[in-house]
């Protein structure tokens, strides 16, 4: 009975082998999207429609990732990195986060971009439990770990941003009259609620609140109207087009405030140009991350390697782009938490890791600048440094300053 | 005697007043359609159903396309501002004043069906690439309208509103995304029958007159003013439910989501699915919802390049859609029968 003794042995094989894999399997823990070898991290990108510049940051991602498998992946494990256009239109968002989720089964979807998409996706990543980790976006609401458990940001909120300007103003010019103009939407809000935060028992010293509506062809009569008000400080939570509109009547007045803009809006090609670059010269902004065209950081160790890595993985693209550098830091970061998981790579342990990273500074991110959350803080980034422009471009001044707005 | 043999053997009959072959799939077919739509979701992941969710609700604004402009003979650019209403007020409707789901669909419907009805009236007096412009001007203003000041209150501005996913009633053991594929169902099946009863009654033949030849049209009676408003009543009216539809499907609405590029992907569709047929809006329906997928899939960095190839080759090799597909399988049936 050959076969029969064949059949046994094989019988006995495959009982060990099912034995000491169930042993290996007693260390290690996985939710879907987690296995042995790979880990699938699912993305949502605009690379067509009207916001398809930002697309560049999900190729950053990507080229990562496949850097990352290189040199032997996280852990041994690869990420298989599977990322989708969502066009900027948040039901499409929606389509291809399901797909995500449902047919690529994806352990969890890491920076999706745009305020809209998130907030379309919100809801149903938070009913499913999973990760809908560093979103790309700095409305302040992502910081909500009570209610959104699964969800968690990135970038310096613009409530953080505001602060910080506030806090700067208090300690430099204490007595200053301060007029804001803002965008009279969540973004613009979201700057001035900050700033009034920031000030605090001195909210008074704000004398002026200017809001402006996207649909307006110019903003010039806003300006007429704070410069009547005479303020020492003039603060422009605005977007580029708008920013560079305020910059450029400013200086038609002969007017010399004090003037404050936007990270958003201090982009040298798209806003100081067009304003004029005579006309934008001492005005101050803040930033968190190193600027890849700044000669300054030529010998920064950090910036070679971004530099090198971008050489290698994604030649031919622009270093003048910040969307490089910002994808870089955010690929860094889930690295990182994915590192730090371990052989724990449930989603529940993802968010709890990326929960705890404690003074976790990327290559991209300004020195002393550091990524600090818990389980109550949910806002990685809370820290810029303000910068001055001058002649064509921004000069770092002053220390790192911290704008930790409280969770919602 | 089958499907394929009428329509072969009907080529040699007198032509009926309204041919309603043109319009719509044989009873044998159409039952196999439903069919195959009942079936499918039991079997499918809640992705797919998903998928079929809008595609049925995208049918059903391509749908409302085809009425005006396969049925009147108008063109609109503006379809996604009727859809946008529609989803508005079905949010709204949900999320401020909590009203039951079901309830918001016809009122979606009839604030439509006024605001269509109304803008046709200025409409009248436009015809052709004008009347376009004027509808394209339509879409381009939805956006902005629905972030003003004033509104926010209900809207939620730029931050647009999430909506609560309905759970199945009566306690039916079912998930969500399955409860709310078969109450779509519901409501397209009765719309697509209402449509096609539209287009075959008197009314129907009215907005074809008109289509034909607005001067003989009137000519014969027919009030050319008032069918012209009609027609853009309705089609508002049904792009407004498939909004409302599509807002509880994709639990969110945004001033970002109602922009020219619906517009455009359902006049796509139309043109995809066959003017003036009515399955042919389902089937263009999935073109639009499929085909960019599949383009991404083929290049991602190129993924407008190809959808455009893609559409080329469509335009070019079957300009009529896939009414033309339909007839030349059909006929092909036929032959194969015969022999």
């Amino acid at each position: 009975m050959l076969f029969a003794r064949i059949l046994g042995i094989v019988a006995v094989g495959t009982a060990v082998a099912t034995i000491t894999s169930g042993a290996a399997l007693a260390q290690k823990k996985y939710d879907t999207g987690a296995t042995d070898t790979e880990i699938k991290i699912g993305n949502i990108m605009p690379y067509s429609g009207p916001a398809s510049a930002y697309g560049v940051i999900g190729k950053t991602e990507e080229a990562y990732f496949k850097m990352i498998n290189d040199k032997g992946g996280i852990n041994g494990r690869k990420v298989n990195f599977v990322t989708y256009d969502d066009a900027y239109s948040p039901p499409k968002a929606v389509e291809q986060v399901r797909k995500l989720v449902e047919s690529d089964e994806v352990l969890a979807v890491f920076n999706p971009l745009g305020t809209p998409s998130n907030t379309a996706i919100q809801k149903y990543l938070n009913a499913k439990k999973i990760p809908q980790l560093f979103v790309a976006t700095g409305a302040t609401k992502w910081n909500d770990p009570k209610n959104f458990p699964w969800t968690m940001g990135w970038q310096p909120s613009y409530q953080s941003e505001a602060q910080i300007y506030a806090k700067w103003l208090l300690r430099e010019k204490p007595d200053a009259k301060v007029a804001v103009l803002y965008q009279n939407d969540d973004f613009g809000k979201d700057y001035l609620k900050g700033t009034k935060d920031g000030f605090g028992g001195k909210a008074s010293n704000i004398i002026m609140e200017e809001s402006y509506e996207v649909s307006e062809p110019s903003i010039d009569g806003h300006i007429v109207k704070i410069k009547a008000a005479n303020p020492d400080v003039f603060v422009i939570y605005a977007t580029p087009k708008f920013a560079a509109q305020a910059i450029k009547k400013v200086a038609e007045l002969s007017w010399k405030p004090l003037q404050i803009v936007t990270n958003v809006s201090s982009s040298v090609g798209g806003v100081m140009k067009p304003a004029g670059l005579e006309n934008s010269q001492g005005i101050l902004s803040a930033t968190y991350g190193k600027d890849a065209g700044d000669p300054q950081w030529d010998s920064d160790p950090g910036m070679k390697k971004w530099s090198e890595f971008v050489d290698k993985y994604m030649p031919g693209t622009d270093k003048n782009d910040s969307f490089v550098v910002y994808g870089y830091g955010v690929a860094q970061t889930l690295a990182k938490v994915l590192e730090m998981c371990g052989d724990d790579l449930t989603r529940a342990n993802v968010m709890k890791q990326a929960a705890s990273l404690k003074d976790f500074a990327p290559d991209t991110l300004l020195p002393g600048v550091k990524i600090n959350t818990s389980a109550t803080d949910f806002a990685p980034i809370s820290q810029l440094q303000m910068q001055r422009f001058k002649g064509e471009k921004w000069e770092l001044f002053g220390e790192i300053i911290s704008g930790d707005v409280p969770s919602q | 005697m089958s499907a394929a043999e009428e329509v072969v053997a009907e080529g040699h009959e007198a032509v009926e007043a309204v041919p309603k072959r043109a319009m719509t799939l044989s009873t044998t077919t159409s039952l196999v359609v439903l069919a195959v739509l009942l079936i499918v979701p039991l079997f499918a992941k809640n992705f797919i159903i998903f998928q079929l969710t809008m595609l049925l609700i995208y049918g059903l604004a391509v749908l409302a396309l085809n009425i005006l402009t396969g049925g009147s003979g108008q063109f609109s650019l503006g379809q996604s501002a009727f859809y946008a209403v529609g989803a508005y007020v079905t949010a709204v409707l949900m999320e401020q004043f909590n009203v039951n789901y079901a309830l918001t669909l016809p009122v979606a419907g009839v604030i439509c069906f006024g605001f269509g009805f109304l803008f046709g009236q200025p409409a009248l007096r436009l015809s052709g690439v004008y009347l376009a412009l004027a509808t394209f001007a339509l879409a381009t203003a939805m956006p902005q309208l629905l972030k003003l000041n004033f509104l926010e209150h209900w809207t939620g501005g730029v931050q647009g509103l999430v909506v609560t996913k309905p759970d199945a009633p009566f306690g039916l053991p079912m998930g969500q995304d399955m409860w709310l594929y078969y109450f779509t169902l519901v409501v397209t099946l009765a719309i697509y029958i209402f449509s096609v009863n539209l287009l075959r009654s008197r009314s129907g033949r009215a907005f074809m007159a008109i289509r034909d030849n607005e001067i003989a049209a009137s000519s014969m009676g027919v009030n050319v003013a008032l069918y012209k408003t009609l027609a853009f009543g309705v089609s508002a009216g049904i792009t407004g439910v498939a909004g409302g539809l599509s807002a509880i499907a994709v639990q969110f609405v945004a001033p970002d989501s109602y922009t020219i590029t619906l517009a455009i992907s359902l006049f796509l569709g139309m043109v995809v699915g066959g003017v003036g047929w009515l399955p042919g809006s389902f089937v263009g329906a999935a073109f639009i919802i499929f085909v960019p997928n599949m383009a991404e899939s083929i290049s991602k960095g190129l993924s407008g390049a190809v959808f455009g190839v893609l559409l080329f080759l469509v335009i070019f090799l079957v300009p009529h859609g896939a009414r033309q597909v339909a007839i030349v399988s059909q006929q092909l049936i036929g032959k194969l029968k015969k022999n």
